[in-house]
């Protein structure tokens, strides 16, 4: 029975005999490289599978990193992006750090240099009103700030303590128009009283006609004026007006730049001939006054 | 039982090949006694059963000899399998068709024998065609002589006639 089934299916039975034969005969008989036919035929037949499945698999690969992974790919970027924002904030912030690390160290270096009483202060806020030249500082009478203390960079002179309060401090800049201070030229050694005029520069007044000033002198406190010390730099002469033998007009830029202030130190030495004020409130009204 | 049956001729015919037929003709393989048995089961049950018969004898043969194993049962497989179907497709019933059959078989046989073993490279055949010839003619005649024999069997045209009418 099983051979008469067979017979029904004799072609593919034919088929599937000569296959067979022709392995068994590949089997025994070496190519003219000496590997055995089968094995030959084999390695290619598979070869060619193995390079099939492999592009089959190469391009599912592809698909699959070129657009699947893709959608990793863009959590991944917006990651990235928060990321860098992150980064960005961080940097601009240990730069601020930096550069007031920079400005605390040039004022530890200013104080380690005049070898006056100081203390560092920071700048928390600007002038209320735009007629008056002033700002706040952080320190006040608890920290030992007294009036007509003198404000310093090492820049140069900032103005002087007008209202200290227990814990902060307002500060006349040397640009306000009603603060001055005793000015000597650094070159020349003439003296005269640097007033500030309500904008960005200082006049010199008070300068004999025959003071030997040129344009670019730099000007320092002459520390007659018993509020500022010696020697401490005003900032350069940028233009001299004469006229009838006198000098009309010699203006300073100031060596200070009062826009980007962030620490100040004040010197704590009481200024020469001033008392110290029974009630520093008080004394901060009278100023004002 | 039919199996059996032509599994019993095959190995009297390879008993037959290995002891008697160098007798015959003295140095030559004149007659192929499993060919002429491949072709006879072929021509009586079918192209499925000739292949089959072929095919294990074939096998058998070569590994007897010191051929390679399986070109002579693929030509045998291959000559059982046509030698069926032409014996479902034509009436082979007379003497000359069943010797031109054996002539036929006994070529094809050749043919694709020697020119596995030629196209392998592992063997050549220098002017094989009275070889081939002599042994299609010695396969035929000993064909006919089977066929003979089997045909004076009790019973046998009954189990042809039977066995046609079974597959038409």
């Amino acid at each position: 029975m099983a051979l008469l089934d067979i017979r029904q299916r004799t072609g593919y039975l034919f088929v599937a005999v000569t296959i067979a034969h022709i392995i068994l005969i590949s089997a025994q008989v070496n190519t003219q490289r000496g590997v055995p036919m089968l094995e030959a035929v084999t390695f290619g037949v598979l070869a060619e599978v193995q390079r099939g499945a492999s592009a089959m698999i190469g391009g599912l690969q592809d698909t699959w990193q070129q657009y699947f992974a893709l959608q990793s790919v863009r959590g991944e970027n917006e990651q990235l992006r928060d990321d860098l924002a992150t980064l960005r904030i961080r940097l601009q912030q240990e730069q601020a750090l930096a550069e007031q690390a920079r400005t605390l160290q040039a004022l530890l270096e200013l104080r380690t240099r005049t070898a006056l009483s100081t203390t560092a202060a920071t700048v928390i806020a600007g002038g209320a009103s735009p007629d008056f030249r002033t700002m706040t500082i952080d320190k006040g009478t608890s920290a030992g700030l007294r009036q007509d203390m003198a404000v310093l960079v090492p820049a140069g002179v900032v103005g002087r303590v007008i209202m200290p309060g227990a814990l902060a401090s307002k500060i006349q800049l040397l640009i306000d128009r009603n603060a001055a201070s005793g000015a000597l030229d650094e070159r020349s050694r003439a003296q005269g009283v640097a007033i500030g005029t309500g904008t960005g520069l200082l006049r010199m007044d008070y300068v004999a006609g025959t003071a030997d000033v040129k344009v670019g002198d730099t000007i320092v406190t002459s520390g007659i004026d018993g509020i500022y010390p010696k020697g401490f730099v005003i900032g350069q002469i940028e233009s001299i007006e004469r006229g009838g033998g006198e000098y009309t007009a010699i203006l300073i830029r100031p060596a200070v730049d009062f826009w980007s202030l962030e620490a100040v130190l004040v010197v704590l030495s009481p200024p020469v001939g001033v008392e110290e004020p029974a009630e520093p409130a008080v004394a901060a009204t009278q100023d004002r006054e | 039982m039919k199996a059996a049956g032509v599994l019993v001729a095959i190995a009297l015919a390879l008993a037959l090949q290995t002891t008697l037929a160098r007798f015959l003709v003295a140095g030559t393989a004149a007659v192929d006694l499993v060919l002429v048995v491949v072709v006879s089961v072929a021509l009586t049950t079918g192209p499925g059963s000739g292949m089959l018969a072929g095919s294990a004898a074939g096998i058998i043969q070569d590994a007897l000899s010191s051929g390679v194993i399986g070109i002579g049962g693929l030509a045998k497989s291959i000559v059982g399998f046509l030698a069926g179907v032409i014996g479902q497709q034509f009436i082979v019933t007379a003497a000359l068709p069943r010797f031109v059959m054996f002539l036929g078989a006994t070529a094809l046989h050749s043919t694709v024998f020697m020119g596995l073993y030629v196209l392998l490279g592992l063997r050549t055949f220098s002017s094989p065609w009275t070889a081939v010839l002599s042994q299609a003619l010695g396969n035929a005649v000993v064909g006919m002589i089977a066929f003979a024999i089997i045909e004076s069997l009790p019973g046998a045209v009954e189990r042809r006639r039977h066995s046609r009418r079974g597959r038409h």
